[in-house]
């Protein structure tokens, strides 16, 4: 009678069970709110989905997004993951979770009720409070409008299918996402548009790019532009154009306006890939420190119990585990863990700053951590993330070191280690890994021989000498059907000297299919 | 404002068309796949679908990356014994400390892309491009034979078919019912008139009188009822169905002789399996009649047919008169669909294997639809072999190949039922 109350019991504490069901996954899903908005987490409204396993690995596997057009590739990967989850080698994904306004997350039916609290509050609160408050997400993705623009594209494509045929929409496909990556804008913002808009504009559009394309190939030159002819030829494109897709879509000559559409439609989906792709690390560890937050405080309050907490923080350790280099399971650095351990360390360093701490980062240690994390959350890409918050003390923990790999050096040279000599060395080179123009070979067009063969240059400027891959010529073949005649690509040092040249002919002048 | 919504019952099977996109694209390295998958392999377990590996580059979607060369300066993770300035022998395969973010395609080696098809895909697969010969007659015929089968009674029909039996008892049954009540009244009626009389009524009586009346009038009303009405009638139902003709019997005929060994009869027995998968894709119903054969012929069932360790000289004739026998007793061409498949190494006794060409020739290959023969053998054709090729001169519907061992076995189908030039 007098053993000690560990704790108060919680008048809304969840019952200790793994099944889950529509009022518990309700119930957990206030709480983790309420606890979410008392740290300050801004989120758009959310939409939980319960789906099965199958759709999970549809969502999966068609770029994870709800709806999508059709595709052999998307075929492909679902095959593949499939296989892999039938035999047992991979899980799903806990959680996919779509940066939409509302936020949709899928919750599969197969999880507990420990893993659905997980899931809600990694995706419902983490990622989304990071769709929305990014400034990457935020210039570039429309929320408002992802997934009716998904819908037209689908409609849209399967149209096209329709009236010319599977095999035609799927050569071009094939074609544009061999170079999706090189559909990016850097630079340029794009205009938000609505569903309806974009209908509309669809249409104006196919006539207003066909006749912008027909002044540029007239064969007739007019009067005036043949006295414009003797004197120095003007270039075209008069700027290196690093949207190949985009100059595509504008410029190919023998594009059908249905196939600029597709060109387009590619264009804007890897457009709104594109802050993923440079977020990972910050996105992931973002997530995953809320959830870690979030959980831990309703285990506090006591909402939750020991079996909960130990079954989560099982999955949790399996998420953030990070092989070192020399394991067979070592595929790369694991962007949850690093991401974690980073978020993590930016409230260590506010709330118990060491000495090394106020030496190293004199602005935020001892300040208000939540205030902290948000504006890193707000204002970073992986890229420049890394190089405003790896700590020393991380940098020893997770036992980096730099290599460097000169292949005119016989042998593969340490360049730094995790010393005090080391940090600011390590720490720089791995932002740059995360520098997404570094990752990439750098390819622009560069220029189109506007009065004779119609051919196309692309110009590949070499970076720390490092050769293309050997798909590069079954990539320069799809840019040629794109484009329909003779397409080059020439690699040139930094300075512009030529190095070597790749040629794709077209033997036959002709309509594309 | 939050929603939950369960999404389980709906959008299931979203990914069909894009697996189907997937097939469609890989048509032909998907065949060459399932043609690699069945040599040398078990086929008793063909009909549960099958792994199928494309090649990696095949299935690849390539993209602009860097390779391995150039300078790479990689951060890792897990340093255990290394000081600045330490130098590194490279690893073999080029990626050294590089593998991971900066690993490429192109110096990974990539296993096969190795998917599942479904057993209805694989069977598709599997059997595309092949036929059944003189399965277009067969078809033609089907549709014109009808049989005629008794079905119940109908009220109405031509006069020739009235069922007298059924009729009459309808009948019977009308006048019991309709008649009924009259007929009691009768009875009680009758009843009270022999009670007055006995108790000694006068027969003017105006009590007798009425009750005498009465009886007329029931009497009158019972002859009334008619004795058979044309609502009793019945007329026998004979309707028409169409004849099955999807019905097919596949002989088995296996030479047992002492030179059969083990791995020959395992052989033929895929050969055997082969033919009986396919069969039943075409046919509803297929029946299958096992022969074995030495110096006799007996039908057996399929333990005995490929397990018997009985054994002893070849006369293949044996085999094909009791073949003949047993297609006239039970399976008449009418409406069978007779396959033949028969197997041996080949050898005979000499005398036999003209007669057992005659036999084919002029009596069995008429009944069939198609008769294949394999030799399975790695020697030099045997006596058989040469009498059999020349019935293909008088019968087209006659294939024999030669399988040498079971890698074979496949083509050799493919070659006996490939689709036949129209």
């Amino acid at each position: 009678m007098n053993q000690m109350m560990k704790r108060p019991p919680h008048p809304r504490a969840l019952p200790e069970q793994s099944e889950w069901t529509f009022e518990l996954i309700e119930q957990a899903h206030e709480e983790i709110k309420r606890v979410a908005q008392g740290f300050g987490l801004d989120t758009y409204p959310n939409q939980l989905e319960i789906i099965t396993a199958e759709q999970m690995m549809d969502a999966y596997t068609s770029v994870g997004m709800p709806v999508s057009y059709n595709h052999w590739s998307f075929g492909k990967h679902f095959l593949a993951t499939e296989k892999g989850y039938k035999r047992g080698q991979m899980g799903l994904a806990y959680e996919i979770v779509i940066n939409s306004n509302p936020c949709i997350a899928y919750l599969m039916e197969e999880n507990s009720l420990t893993m659905q609290a997980l899931v809600i509050a990694h995706a419902a609160y983490g990622h989304n409070s990071f769709f929305k408050g990014n400034y990457l997400f935020r210039t570039w993705t429309d929320a408002e409008a992802i997934v009716d623009y998904m819908v037209f594209a689908k409609n849209y494509i399967a149209e096209c299918e329709q009236r010319h045929g599977i095999d035609a929409v799927e050569l071009l496909l094939d074609s544009c996402h061999a170079i999706q990556n090189y559909g990016v804008d850097r630079y340029k913002r794009p205009a938000k548009l609505s569903l309806a808009q974009e209908q509309q504009r669809q249409k104006e559009r196919e006539a207003y790019l066909q006749s912008q394309v027909n002044e540029l190939w007239r064969t007739l030159p007019r009067r005036e532009e043949e006295e414009a002819v003797t004197q120095a030829p003007t270039r075209f494109p008069p700027e290196p154009e690093e949207n190949l897709l985009y100059f595509i879509e504008k410029y190919a000559p023998l594009l059908e306006p249905w196939q600029r559409e597709l060109v387009r439609i590619v264009r804007k989906i890897s457009q709104y890939f594109y802050p993923q792709r440079q977020t990972q690390v910050m996105n992931e560890g973002w997530a995953t420190f809320w959830h870690y937050t979030i959980l831990n405080q309703l285990y506090d309050e006591g909402v939750v119990g020991d079996g909960f907490m130990m079954e989560f923080l099982k999955s949790h350790t399996n998420v953030v585990y990070q092989p070192p280099v020399h394991s067979q399971y070592y595929n790369g650095i694991n962007p949850y863990a690093l991401g974690f351990a980073m978020m993590t360390d930016i409230r260590r360093i506010c709330e118990n700053p060491t000495a090394e701490d106020r030496e190293w980062f004199p602005d935020i240690a001892g300040s208000d951590w939540k205030k902290t994390l948000d504006f890193a959350m707000r204002n970073f890409k992986d890229e420049s993330f890394i190089a405003q918050y790896l700590s020393p003390k991380l940098i020893r923990e997770f036992h980096f070191f730099a290599v460097l790999d000169d292949d005119k050096n016989e042998k593969l040279n340490v360049s730094a280690i995790h010393d005090e000599m080391g940090y600011r060395y390590v720490r720089q080179q791995l932002a740059d890994q995360y520098n997404l123009g570094n990752r990439e070979p750098n390819i622009q067009v560069w220029s189109v021989n506007t009065r004779d063969d119609r051919a196309l240059t692309l110009r590949h400027t070499q970076f720390n000498r490092r050769p293309l891959n050997q798909q590069a010529h079954e990539v320069l073949k799809h840019v040629a059907r794109l484009w329909g005649f003779d397409v080059h690509l020439d690699t040139v040092s930094p300075e512009g000297k030529l190095i070597s040249t790749l040629e794709c002919k077209r033997e036959k002048r002709g309509r594309i299919i | 404002m939050t929603y939950l919504i369960d999404r389980r019952l709906q959008g299931k099977n979203k990914s069909a068309v894009n697996r189907e996109r997937f097939l469609r694209r890989y048509k032909s390295q998907i065949k060459d796949a399932v043609g690699r998958a069945i040599k040398g392999r078990s086929i008793t377990d063909i009909e549960n679908g099958e792994k199928v590996s494309i090649p990696v580059k095949d299935v690849n979607e390539p993209s602009f990356g860097h390779a391995h060369g150039g300078v790479w300066e990689v951060v890792n993770p897990g340093n255990q014994e290394y000081q600045k300035g330490d130098q590194i022998a490279r690893p073999k395969g080029g990626g050294g400390a590089g593998r991971g973010k900066a690993g490429n395609s192109d110096q990974t080696t990539e296993d096969d892309f190795i998917f599942e098809l479904s057993r209805e895909e694989f069977m598709n697969y599997f059997f595309e491009d092949l036929e059944l010969p003189n399965l277009v007659k067969t078809q033609l015929t089907a549709t014109t034979d009808f049989k005629t089968q008794r079905a119940g009674y109908t009220v109405s029909g031509t006069p020739s078919n009235i069922h007298v039996l059924r009729s009459l008892r309808g009948a019977l049954g009308r006048r019991i019912a309709v008649g009924g009540p009259s007929r009691r009244q009768l009875a009680e009626a009758e009843q009270e008139l022999e009670t007055l009389l006995l108790d000694g009524a006068p027969l003017d009586d105006p009590k007798v009188v009425e009750l005498k009346k009465l009886i007329h009038h029931l009497h009158t009303r019972l002859l009334a009822i008619p004795f058979i009405d044309p609502f009793d009638l019945r007329y026998s139902n004979r309707i028409k169905v169409p004849k099955p003709m999807t019905q097919a019997v596949m002989f088995c005929i296996m030479d047992v002789s002492g030179s059969m060994d083990e791995q020959r009869k395992d052989t033929a027995k895929r050969f055997f399996i082969l033919l009986y998968l396919f069969l039943k894709r075409v046919y509803d119903k297929i029946e299958v009649v096992f022969i074995r054969h030495h110096t006799a012929a007996a039908e057996v069932d399929e333990h005995e047919f490929f397990h018997s360790r009985e054994s002893g000289g070849t006369v293949v004739s044996s085999a094909l008169n009791l073949l003949n026998k047993i297609i006239d007793e039970r399976y008449g061409a009418g409406s069978w669909n007779s396959y033949v498949a028969q197997a041996s190494d080949g050898d005979n006794w000499d005398n036999d294997s003209v007669l057992c060409r005659q036999l084919l020739t002029n009596t069995i290959m008429p009944k069939v639809q198609y008769y294949t023969y394999v030799e399975i053998t790695d020697g030099p054709p045997q006596n058989l072999w040469e009498q059999y090729a020349q019935v293909p001169d008088h019968h087209q519907h006659f294939a024999m190949q030669k399988i040498v061992t079971p890698a074979d076995i496949y083509p050799v189908f493919r070659e006996l039922f490939k689709k036949q030039p129209k």
